[in-house]
């Protein structure tokens, strides 16, 4: 698409935008235009996961809830939807985890300190936290569902006296592949918090716990009755981990999930990321758990 | 040696009996004994008579298989009150797998041959025992499954469905 071509189908999708009365958080700014970013510190996570953190080139840090996601723009590669996982009262630094499996995720994979990124957002639902005010939370994380918890995890240890137990749970493929070690390991540390981690297979050392995570949900250590789980993983994992949620007594109503799709505008307009009745991008990725509860158990949709 | 008063509260207090009338619960208690792992002990090994089950009160056993240049591969890890075997239940009555104690284990072990000799006699024990079983083989199946398909293996590496 030549420069002339693109910016009239801006100009048409703005005035769409208009039209479908988006909210003025998204028309004020202009969502389609990504504002440059600079890589501040680049680091690989596991053998096909890396993280950047990102501060702006100019204008404000970029202000996130969790939960979010950002469209993020590699030169001359493309745009893909990543969810943020820093810290929400640290917007100055802008998170981003990636697993590189893509043509736009690898070229993002070969980017060093100091090279420039295209971000537009955030996009999406976040993970509701007040809303757990006075209750146990149960965050659930699967392989690198990790990712898209940590701000969650962020802010609910930064209001901890706001919430009844805390839990992690965590299943990872190996040991090795324990997304944010050392973050892991600082949690587990605390007295506040309660993290479990479970693997699907172990090599060496390990001598925790080796199953499904669903199996650390069964062993408890909350009050099902008075609890607000959040879910992030698989879609299996994340049917098997709610039904085990579930099982144990809590409500449908107070568990929570980030659906994953094909997110191309971001802005609930393109279609490409339309599940159901609903734009993962701007009616997620963060779902009640029983509005998508029988749409989960479908495929193809 | 647990007197046997102390081992039917014991077994009442466990998840995997909660339900059974005092007499059933005598009864087991009957074929019960309390059982200790150092950590590296197996509480069986493959192919080796399957004469009891476990319900583990403290500690975490590993159910692995030995293979070639692998070693012992972990299938899963049981804990604080799971229950750990069946091939007592199903003839010839021998173990599938090894049961090694990861951590200090205390289990409590009831004795399959008392046991078949009960419930051949006493449909209600085999009743009550066998709708206790079954869900926890199934579960073990689920999570088996769940665990093949490496779920959180990189795309591309996923097994076709």
């Amino acid at each position: 698409m030549d420069a002339a071509a693109a910016a009239a189908l801006a100009d048409r999708l703005t005035e769409t935008a208009a039209a479908a009365r988006l909210p003025a958080s998204l028309t004020e700014g202009d969502p389609w235009r990504p504002r440059p970013f600079r890589i501040d510190r680049w680091r690989r996570d596991l053998s096909d996961t890396f993280t950047v953190d990102l501060v702006p080139l100019d204008g404000p840090p970029l202000t996130f809830a969790p939960g979010q996601f950002n469209m993020l723009y590699v030169h001359g590669a493309g745009e893909v939807p990543i969810s943020i996982s820093g810290d929400p009262d640290q917007p100055e630094r802008l998170v981003h985890t990636t697993r590189a499996v893509g043509q736009v995720t690898n070229a993002m994979k070969a980017l060093r300190v100091g090279d420039t990124l295209g971000v537009r957002g955030p996009f999406g639902t976040p993970w509701p936290v007040e809303a757990a005010f006075g209750h146990d939370v149960v965050i659930v994380a699967g392989g690198i569902g990790l990712a898209p918890l940590r701000p969650l995890i962020h802010a609910v240890l930064a209001r901890r006296e706001r919430f009844g137990t805390v839990v992690l749970l965590y299943g990872a493929r190996t040991p090795e592949d324990i997304l944010y070690r050392a973050a892991v390991t600082a949690w587990r540390g605390r007295f506040d918090m309660s993290v479990h981690v479970t693997v699907d297979r172990a090599t060496g050392r390990w001598s925790g716990p080796i199953g499904m995570v669903t199996k650390l949900i069964a062993r408890g250590g909350f009050d099902a009755r008075d609890t607000m789980a959040y879910v992030c993983g698989p879609e299996v994992m994340m049917r098997h981990a709610a039904q085990a949620l579930i099982d144990k007594g809590v409500a449908a109503e107070r568990l929570f999930l980030s659906m994953e799709r094909n997110m191309k505008c971001a802005i609930g307009l393109c279609g490409h990321c339309q599940w159901g009745a609903d734009f993962v991008c701007k009616d997620g990725p963060v779902f009640r758990y029983d509005r998508v509860a029988a749409r989960l158990a479908q495929a193809e949709v | 040696m647990v007197p046997m008063q102390d081992m039917d509260d014991l077994l009442n207090a466990h998840p995997f009996f909660a339900g059974l009338s005092p007499r059933l619960l005598e009864e087991l208690a009957g074929c019960a004994r309390n059982e200790r792992f150092d950590a590296g002990d197996y509480l069986f090994q493959e192919g080796g008579v399957a004469d009891r089950f476990y319900i583990l009160r403290h500690g975490q056993v590993a159910v692995e298989v030995k293979a070639p240049h692998a070693g012992a591969v972990v299938l899963e890890t049981l804990h604080t009150d799971d229950t750990l075997g069946w091939s007592w239940l199903v003839p010839p009555h021998h173990w599938t797998f090894d049961a090694r104690a990861v951590t200090l284990v205390r289990a409590v072990s009831l004795d399959g041959v008392c046991l078949r000799g009960k419930m051949e006699t006493d449909h209600e024990l085999g009743f009550h025992l066998l709708s206790r079983f079954v869900p926890v083989m199934g579960e073990r199946l689920r999570a088996a499954r769940l665990q093949m398909l490496d779920l959180y293996a990189p795309p591309g590496l996923t097994p076709p469905a």
